[in-house]
């Protein structure tokens, strides 16, 4: 880290009280590392952090707190500029309820608090210079598994104190339209394409997969998102050396962002960015980019039911992500 | 997606962002150098667009950006340098014999082997009496003398940051085979020496996991401070292609390197080699042996 001057660094300007369930510094994620199990991490919710950096007037690279379920207790000693996308959670200053996916002003001895979870599952919390802490291999995102980036390798924890970057300009007050924010179902329609080692499935498992309406578990962290509904029926064949005994397991391949797999052909996992690189599950289908920060929204005992659709389909939508992307950007001009 | 009529690997697409390629359903050294091969001529043709080249044990995946490379550009491209590699029986890389101390049997794996005895083919054996007895050999001993004897390829790098898979290069009759734990473990040591399938693995960090456990090495092998000299370059110790060979060791020995950890000067001993498929497959144990020769000269 580049520490030419280091004289706004002198002070701490956010503590931490209460550190929530689990919360993370995340940006938008490193790459170039998923060969050797170093996952891309970054915010769940690429669009949520997208939308929180542009309110506070930060590049988009910049760094901000992803809190799961339950939002942390924060202890503000300068004055500053936040806001907070993504789930459907009252964010507070001194008690007091703040309008969401709004830039907000906070005030030196400010405590920026959560309510209940209505909706959703993941906020974002961007404050104007970004959390300042140092990059590792090109991100400040945190990996817990690895220990690696953001805040220690970790979870914040109660009497954490976080750095700001240098904030450049005056940041005025904006909000994003009811229009550009997302929807929060409770029941979810996600797309994946279909393939990888889906020729593992019989007709009647691979149409069991797509005809279930599947309950998210509790397990559902930043490394995966655990379902249950049915068993998918898979076909017999001599398993090839190397692979293992059960008919879910193959000879340990690399794991695609998104992917879905299926450890005995039972409860269907699919993988997110902190995901394990690789293992010996089949993987029967991969959700498409363009889905990715819904999966990161749904709550336990949210439904998914999973559509199959085409590449070509897949491009599609992520190009008309691009373009809602582009509408949020034209909007902050 | 198809597969195409003149060669034997299989494409899949992982959503919009992975292209997933398949060599051979089984595992075989012959399948990982041509997975190997083909990553390696594409980390030199490098398109822009490529994000991650990620070879594994007898397949590889590309994670790109569409907006960037079109996908049927990148598929067409690997199609056209698994063609140029062939069955790449003369393909050859540099890489190096790393030698990693192993404490078979030790306290710690042994603690934790026996808390999670419920999830176990025989809860009365330990996991070396069990390896040892489901692979046909007399005693332990005789197990550890095979484990150690020849070296392992690492043939992927992953599930966790810097976590080596193993493959024994000895014949397939030869190959070492355990099952996973019937259920998997919550909890591994880290630097444990494990082993599922086929494949050895040295856990990288604690952490679950469902490979049988035979020993512990003291020296770290992923150190996400960097900390330690081997790691001032990067935080993993292992890449793909990385040859490893077991060292037994005692629990005084263990101490001792365990001490140089503390210390912060342990490393690992390694020397470069350049490995040929073609010179391996005609006599592996002759191979194998000039490659510890060439670990153990100085």
């Amino acid at each position: 880290m580049p520490t030419t001057n280091d004289c706004w660094r002198y002070s701490i300007p956010i503590k931490v009280i209460k550190p929530g369930l689990a919360t993370s510094v995340q940006d938008l994620g490193r790459r170039g590392y998923y060969h050797v199990g170093v996952p891309p991490s970054g915010a769940l919710d690429q669009f949520s952090l997208l939308a929180a950096n542009l309110l506070v007037g930060n590049s988009s690279d910049a760094a901000a707190l992803e809190c799961a379920y339950m939002g942390p207790e924060l202890h503000f000693t300068e004055s500053t500029v936040v806001a907070a996308t993504g789930a459907d959670i009252e964010l507070q200053i001194n008690g007091q309820a703040q309008p969401a996916w709004t830039s907000v002003v906070v005030a030196p001895g400010d405590v920026v608090t959560f309510g209940y979870l209505k909706r959703g599952a993941r906020m974002c919390l961007a404050v104007a210079g970004g959390i300042d802490v140092p990059e590792v291999l090109g991100s400040r995102s945190t990996y817990t598994l690895g220990a690696l980036g953001g805040h220690e390798g970790r979870v914040l924890q109660a009497g954490d104190e976080l750095a700001i970057g240098p904030v450049r300009g005056k940041v005025a007050t904006r909000t994003v339209p009811l229009a550009l924010r997302p929807d929060l179902p409770s029941e979810l329609e996600i797309r994946v394409v279909m393939g990888l080692y889906d020729h593992l499935l019989t007709d009647l498992g691979r149409q069991t997969f797509l005809a279930t309406s599947w309950t998210l578990t509790p397990v559902a962290d930043r490394v995966g998102f655990r379902y249950k509904g049915a068993q998918l029926d898979m076909v017999e064949r001599e398993q090839p050396f190397g692979a293992g005994s059960d008919p879910s397991n193959i000879v340990d391949a690399p794991y695609p962002i998104g992917s879905i797999q299926i450890p005995g052909a039972v409860e269907p996992i699919v993988l997110h960015r902190d995901a394990v690189s690789g293992g010996g599950y089949a993987m029967i289908a991969t959700v498409i980019s363009a889905d990715m920060d819904a999966i990161a929204q749904s709550a336990p005992g949210s439904t998914t039911r999973f559509v199959a659709v085409d590449l070509y389909a897949a491009l599609a939508a992520r190009a008309e992500r691009a373009e809602r992307i582009s509408r949020l950007r034209g909007h902050f001009g | 997606m198809s597969t195409a009529g003149t060669t034997s690997a299989r494409y899949s697409w992982g959503g919009d962002e992975h292209l997933f390629v398949e060599m051979d359903e089984a595992m075989s050294l012959e399948a990982y150098f041509r997975s190997m091969a083909v990553v390696t001529a594409l980390r030199e043709r490098r398109p822009e667009g490529v994000i991650d080249i990620c070879p594994a044990n007898a397949s590889y995946q590309v994670r790109f950006d569409p907006d960037v490379l079109a996908p049927d550009r990148l598929e067409a491209l690997l199609r056209e340098i698994e063609a140029q590699v062939g069955d790449a029986t003369d393909f050859e890389f540099e890489t190096r014999i790393v030698e990693i101390p192993v404490l078979y049997g030790d306290p710690w794996t042994h603690e934790t082997l026996m808390r999670f005895r419920d999830r176990h083919q025989d809860p009365e054996a330990t996991d070396l009496e069990y390896a040892a007895r489901i692979n046909g050999f007399d005693d332990v001993q005789g197990f550890i003398d095979a484990h150690s004897g020849a070296p392992w390829m690492a043939s992927m790098v992953g599930f966790v940051a810097g976590l080596p898979f193993l493959y024994q290069m000895v014949s397939r009759d030869r190959q070492l085979e355990v099952p996973k734990y019937v259920r998997p473990r919550t909890d591994t040591p880290a630097l444990t020496i494990g082993h599922g399938g086929c494949f050895g693995c040295i856990y990288s960090v604690r952490g679950a996991g469902g490979y049988q456990m035979f020993g512990i090495t003291p020296t770290p092998i992923y150190d996400p401070r960097q900390e330690l000299p081997d790691f001032k370059d990067f935080v993993c110790f292992f890449e793909p292609g990385d040859i490893v060979k077991f060292e037994p060791i005692d629990r005084e020995r263990y101490d001792e390197l365990r001490g140089e950890v503390e210390q912060g000067r342990i490393s690992i001993r390694r020397k470069p080699v350049t490995f040929n498929l073609k010179q391996f497959t005609a006599n592996p144990d002759a191979y194998n042996k000039r490659l510890l020769e060439i670990l153990n000269s100085d």
